[in-house]
């Protein structure tokens, strides 16, 4: 049984294990501005992104601003 | 033409010298939309929260409008309450700003929005220290809901987004502005410049479009047009029309016309 978590929508194994990990590991610079991210439902700040652990089963959603009305 | 900053548009305190709001979608390019945005003169420009690409190009429109405008943040997109709430939490973090414009839409087709998970959406996102901008239908008991709850501004559609058919129920909409103590801003269903200076016209505070501009012909030229047709109906309101009369009254002097 191989261990998964959702990013924005696509099971991926769960190899990453903290928000920054996963974010390199998606060729994201965790220091880029305009980056939120939820695990779960909850958002986590960016002053966490390198402590709070990713576990598998997790839904993360990785979102920035995009043209709007 | 109005003198601007003598009769700013104030939302939760804040001051705008603009009363036109824009949309940053639907533009052919990211420089036309630059060039409208700025023709339209507006401080307030709209976006929306989505997830980033994983495949790579990384959206740039941000960082292009970012220190020259406000940036206000949307839930569009958004079928309940707790997805507006998180889209409103995310944006707060992505854009550190706490101001929202909220939608939460009840139906594909009409892009009507959910009243139930509206004023949902709403009472939490005050309880949680947002500075709300409610898009609502032109509902009088919604928006004056919407107005109770704490959002700083109520935003009733003037026809549904997208539709370009300006304000349909310009009744309700006086009736709106009458009972609101917030700025009623109009947004939703703008086609012309001519629906945007009968929303002033009738009192609102400001008007909130995007299509009409982004997909005009030449959007510089209608922001341009948006911009005078804002400031043109926030003047005549001011300035108060004359009255409506089925006869007709000459403005010539009726005396010492030659021959009498």
């Amino acid at each position: 049984m191989s261990a998964t978590i959702s990013v924005n929508g696509v099971e991926k194994a769960a190899t990453a294990t903290t928000i920054a990990d996963l974010l390199r590991d998606e060729n994201v610079d965790p220091g880029a501005r305009f980056l939120a991210v939820a695990i779960n439902g909850a958002v986590v700040p960016r002053s966490k992104w390198d402590g709070v652990e990713i576990n598998p089963g997790d839904d993360v959603e990785i979102v920035s601003p995009a043209p709007g009305g | 033409m109005t003198d601007t900053l003598k009769d700013p548009l104030t939302i939760a305190e804040k001051a705008f010298s603009s009363r036109l709001l824009i949309g940053s979608a639907g533009y052919p390019n990211n420089q036309l939309m630059l060039d409208s945005i700025a023709a339209s003169g507006a401080d307030i420009v709209t976006v929306a929260i989505r997830r980033i690409s994983l495949e790579g190009g990384a959206e740039t429109m941000i960082d292009l409008l970012a220190g020259d405008y406000h940036i206000l943040p949307n839930t569009a997109g958004c079928f309940t309450a707790r997805d507006a709430v998180l889209t409103a939490q995310l944006a707060r973090e992505a854009l550190e700003t706490n101001w929202i414009k909220l939608e939460v839409i009840g139906d594909r087709e009409t892009l009507y929005p959910d009243g139930e998970h509206l004023l949902q959406a709403a009472e939490e996102m005050v309880a949680d220290g947002f500075i709300v901008m409610a898009y609502s239908t032109d509902d009088p008991i919604l928006c004056r809901k919407l107005a109770d709850l704490g959002c700083a501004a109520v935003m009733p559609l003037g026809s549904p987004i997208g539709s370009g058919m300006g304000v349909l129920n310009p009744y309700n909409i006086e009736i709106i502005r009458a009972q609101l103590d917030v700025p009623v801003i109009v947004d939703a269903g703008i086609g012309t410049a001519s629906d945007a200076a009968l929303a002033m016209e009738l009192g609102c505070d400001g008007v909130l479009l995007a299509s009409a501009v982004a997909k005009a012909r030449d959007p510089v030229g209608m922001a341009k047009a948006m911009r005078h047709g804002v400031e043109g109906g926030r003047l005549a309101h001011l300035s108060g029309r004359i009255p409506r009369k089925r006869h007709a009254e000459a403005s010539s002097p009726e005396r010492g016309v030659i021959g009498s």
